[in-house]
């Protein structure tokens, strides 16, 4: 394996994400908070370019203690979307919030002073 | 020294090369395989002025006009609400917009779209079809239907089939008025780029009118198949008791096939045309088995409601085809037994749907673990090629089947 700079963590907002690819592997790199995950960007449902895809805060339905509903509101989760048909995946665990079996591939990510190092499987 | 390179984020604005190049990787692969796209799309809304100026009906042309005159040009005479078009899961998914920046004077927007998209996906031939239009069976003015599904096809013959060989059409039957219907058999039947007719599936006619009977003789003696593509409306009473666009959209879709198909068969239209090839359009393959076993169960008790036929349901269903988009794969064991009971081998066509929300690749027949290769090679294009007449290139002519005797021209 070879560990890659890709560019400074200074370059992306916390909340925002940037995606290069390195030779024939694709990475998506998203920073949440002061830490940085990342992904390949390959959707495990077709090979959509998932880490291409928009940012979402996951969608809640707000259910009562009596168990009625009142209705949808977004969360603090943050997802995302795969830009093909819509999968989505919490940026935390890579994994999809209905089934846990269908994840994205973690990339091991590390910041040295300010650069950003991926590697690269 | 590898070299980093940044992509960039999808948006409503991203080239569909760009969208679909991970698709372009898997079709390096399938550089020898003929592959036919039976269900794409054009988005005609995207250039509705020059759909609706070919309107023959003076008045009508004039009503459709007098819309570019409001504020946002609304699509004129069209009875889709913009309001509750949520495919995109509010832009989750933006390839459907269709907003690649086109540079170039010479070629039509919509053929360097459905150009880009085919190339990407390494297809060789696609049926184009349209995309807000398949509403139309449900305006409550019957001559709109006639005049902008005629309209439809005249931009079909004169825009679209001409500049661009590789894409097909099965024209537009307006079918709440079966007499025009014939007429456009009669206009279009030979026309070149031509394979097909279409009924949209979203209305509430009987297909086993007596009235329909005329239509039916005419392809039949053209040899031209028919295809009922389906869609979904959330304003159906039935559709009206699910309160999301997923509900409402997993079950529209095969409603509207499963009715026509159950009067279709029961009526004996299959005996009454025996020649006649049908293929059922857009509502995935899940709902098929299901309908096969519970009309053979009805048949063997209630023979006598059904006096034309001379077969179980199932066996005639076999005969039929069906597109495989939007494909269910979530329990494969399923798909292998679906595929087993339609005959997939030789019935199914591979299908897109581009660019909309739920489209397939190419992939989602390859990488279907219990197809034999060649099986693959039938669905992804060497059927299409036996019911169309495609020609297939020497370099992707694995096995192609015996031509249909009543389709051998």
């Amino acid at each position: 394996m070879a560990e890659i700079m890709v560019g400074n963590a200074t370059d992306i907002a916390d909340g925002d994400h940037r995606i290069f690819a390195l030779g024939e592997i694709e990475v998506g790199v998203f920073r949440l908070g002061d830490r940085f995950v990342a992904y390949e960007n390959r959707c495990p449902h077709h090979g959509g370019p998932v880490c291409q895809g928009r940012l979402f805060n996951r969608v809640e339905e707000i259910i009562m203690p009596d168990q009625t509903s009142r209705g949808m509101r977004f969360g603090r989760d943050r997802h995302v979307v795969c830009p093909w048909h819509g999968y989505e995946f919490d940026l935390e665990t890579g994994r999809h919030p209905g089934d846990a079996r269908m994840r994205l591939r973690p990339i091991p990510v590390r910041i040295s002073g300010d650069a950003l190092y991926i590697e690269a499987p | 020294m590898t070299d980093v390179r940044e992509l960039q984020k999808i948006t409503p604005r991203s080239d569909t090369r760009d969208v679909l190049a991970h698709a372009a990787k898997d079709a390096q692969k399938l550089a020898d395989t003929f592959i036919v796209d039976i269900d794409a799309h054009v988005t005609e809304t995207a250039f509705w002025s020059e759909i609706t100026d070919r309107i023959d009906n003076d008045y009508l042309r004039h009503a459709a006009k007098s819309f570019r005159e409001r504020g946002g040009s609304p699509p004129g005479l069209l009875n889709i609400q913009p309001g509750m078009l949520y495919q995109d899961m509010f832009g989750r998914i933006p390839h459907g917009q269709q907003s690649d920046a086109i540079i170039g004077e010479d070629t039509h927007r919509q053929i360097e779209l459905t150009r880009r998209a085919m190339d990407s996906m390494g297809i060789d031939y696609t049926v184009a079809f349209p995309t807000p239009m398949l509403l139309l069976g449900m305006h409550p003015q019957a001559e709109v239907e006639v005049a902008l599904g005629r309209a439809f096809n005249r931009w079909l013959i004169e825009e679209l089939l001409p500049r661009e060989p590789r894409i097909k059409a099965m024209m537009y039957l307006p079918f709440n008025d079966p007499d025009a219907c014939v007429d456009v058999v009669e206009e279009f039947a030979d026309a070149p780029g031509v394979i097909g007719f279409t009924v949209v599936s979203t209305r509430y006619k009987p297909v086993h009118h007596n009235s329909y009977m005329r239509l039916y003789a005419a392809l039949q003696a053209a040899g031209r198949p028919l295809a009922f593509h389906s869609g979904f409306h959330w304003g159906d009473e039935s559709m009206k008791q699910v309160n999301r666009f997923i509900s409402m959209h997993a079950i529209s879709f095969c409603y509207f096939n499963m009715i026509h198909l159950t009067n279709w068969i029961i009526n004996g239209i299959p005996e009454r045309f025996p020649s006649l090839k049908i293929i059922w359009v857009e509502s995935g393959l899940a709902w098929v088995p299901f309908l096969m076993q519970r009309l053979d169960s009805e048949y063997m008790m209630r023979s006598s409601e059904a006096p034309l036929l001379r077969r179980r349901p199932s066996e005639y269903i076999r005969d039929m085809f069906f597109t495989s988009q939007p494909l269910e794969t979530s329990n494969l064991k399923l798909t292998q037994a679906t595929m087993e009971a339609i005959n997939a081998e030789s019935q199914l066509l591979f299908a897109s749907d581009w660019p909309h929300w739920d489209f397939d690749l190419p992939r989602s027949i390859t990488s279907l673990p219990f197809l034999s290769e060649q099986a693959k090679r039938n669905i992804l294009g060497l059927n299409a090629a036996r019911l169309f007449g495609f020609e297939v290139p020497p370099h992707k002519l694995a096995t192609v089947p015996a031509p249909e005797p009543a389709l051998a021209k």
